[in-house]
């Protein structure tokens, strides 16, 4: 699980060859409080296949406006720097693991 | 195989998974988001023994005592339900496959949408169904909250403290909420509640909420222009999956239940919003008592059973 920022993003998520999940996330948001353990589940499983990380929303403001989220959790996958397919609200595992086999 | 299977994880059922520890039921509690609708919450000030806590605080605290007694807690999407002799099946998402003599249905409500064209397009675009989530995206801005009643009006004084203007647009005469809330609501300079008017439409510029258009006209313009509109329109009951075991419901489609929680049918009990005891009370302090109510009806079934066959 990568630790994403507005700085790191385009090094860790646009330039990497593997493909990337992104998880948008908040502190207070109790639904992400729910999706982190899951999205940390699947970066075990998907070791050196998927790239997984999450940004904190509230302390990195640009790139969930680059990207339009305006609502949490959010979480996308990335494909060789362009998003490719994303999960609006707690989709629970099926949801997110679906995201990552069909996009 | 469980003695009890609790499905839902959200007050009424940790609730449950409480009481059903200290009568030592072998059970299990399963549901997709530990809190349920409670981690949606921003402030609960009416759940007793608490001032001011927020749903997830007091989520956690749920969690985290149901553990400690003992409870065992899955996080899993539900396929599907059945009972075959005296035994309940109930299916993963995953596949999986578990089996209990008693269950108790604790799946709660889910979200009731709009169904207005826009709404689908621009989840997560600025439409929005939780505002303690989302409010920080909108400081500053100016949004819509739909509905009349208690999550409608919490939202509202949750986004205050973002949001620079925020209309309240209700179908209803009067707000439904508590007292206590619907004062604040009209107290607060940034709010505007609209009456006696449904959204017709959510408009957008194809990437982002623009507006909304209205059944009609308000203050001579039948389109009001924001950034956000946040959904609290209540919910419908989850019993779809109950359905095929044959469970009685109300006229509004709630789980007929008597006083001690049981349903028509031996073994399944229910507990929490999705049951119908209190009606639209769907509250905190209602739905863990139910829980607790519900665990001892099936502490008192599963020893008949055994007192009656051996």
């Amino acid at each position: 699980m990568i630790i994403l920022t507005d700085q790191n993003f385009e090094a860790e998520v646009l330039k990497s060859d593997l493909p990337v999940l992104v998880d948008f996330w908040a502190p207070w948001c109790g639904p992400c409080q729910m999706a982190g353990p899951i999205i940390e589940e699947l970066a075990a499983e998907y070791a050196g296949k998927v790239k997984v990380g999450k940004i904190n929303i509230d302390e990195n403001t640009q790139t969930p406006m680059k990207y339009g989220v305006m609502s949490i959790p959010t979480v996308m996958l990335f494909r060789a720097g362009q998003e490719v397919g994303k999960e609006v609200g707690f989709a629970g595992k099926e949801g997110y693991l679906k995201l990552i086999t069909n996009s | 195989m469980y003695d009890l299977i609790i499905l839902g994880l959200g007050p009424a059922g940790l609730a449950a998974s409480i009481y059903a520890s200290r009568y030592r039921i072998k059970h299990l509690a399963v549901g997709e988001l530990p809190g349920g609708t409670l981690t949606v919450i921003p402030q609960v000030e009416n759940y007793p023994g608490f001032q001011k806590i927020s749903g997830l605080a007091l989520t956690k605290r749920l969690v985290d005592q149901a553990k400690s007694l003992g409870g065992e807690i899955k996080v899993a999407s539900l396929a599907a339900i059945g009972r075959q002799g005296q035994t309940f099946q109930v299916k993963t998402k995953t596949g999986e496959t578990l089996t209990a003599k008693t269950l108790i249905m604790a799946t709660g409500m889910e979200r009731r949408k709009l169904g207005v064209p826009g709404e689908v397009k621009y989840l997560g675009a600025g439409v929005s169904y939780c505002a303690t989530c989302d409010a920080a995206f909108f400081k500053g801005k100016t949004v819509a909250v739909a509905g009349g009643s208690n999550a409608a009006v919490m939202s509202v004084l949750h986004l205050v403290e973002f949001a620079a203007k925020i209309y309240l647009i209700y179908r209803g005469e009067a707000l439904r909420a508590e007292p206590i809330w619907i004062e604040r609501v009209l107290a607060n300079p940034k709010v505007e509640v609209v009456y006696q008017t449904n959204i017709a439409e959510i408009l957008g510029d194809g990437k982002k909420v623009t507006g909304v258009r209205l059944d009609k006209s308000y203050q001579g313009k039948e389109q009001i222009t924001l950034d956000g509109i946040f959904v609290e329109i209540g919910g419908v009951p989850v019993i779809a999956l109950a359905k095929p075991l044959g469970v009685a419901l109300d006229d509004k489609g709630f789980i007929k239940v008597a006083p001690d929680m049981t349903t028509n049918v031996p073994g399944l009990f229910a507990a929490g919003d999705i049951a119908s005891v209190f009606g639209e009370m769907q509250q905190i302090v209602v739905a863990v008592a139910e829980g607790a109510l519900a665990a001892l009806s099936v502490f008192q079934y599963l020893k008949g059973h055994v007192e009656k066959n051996g």
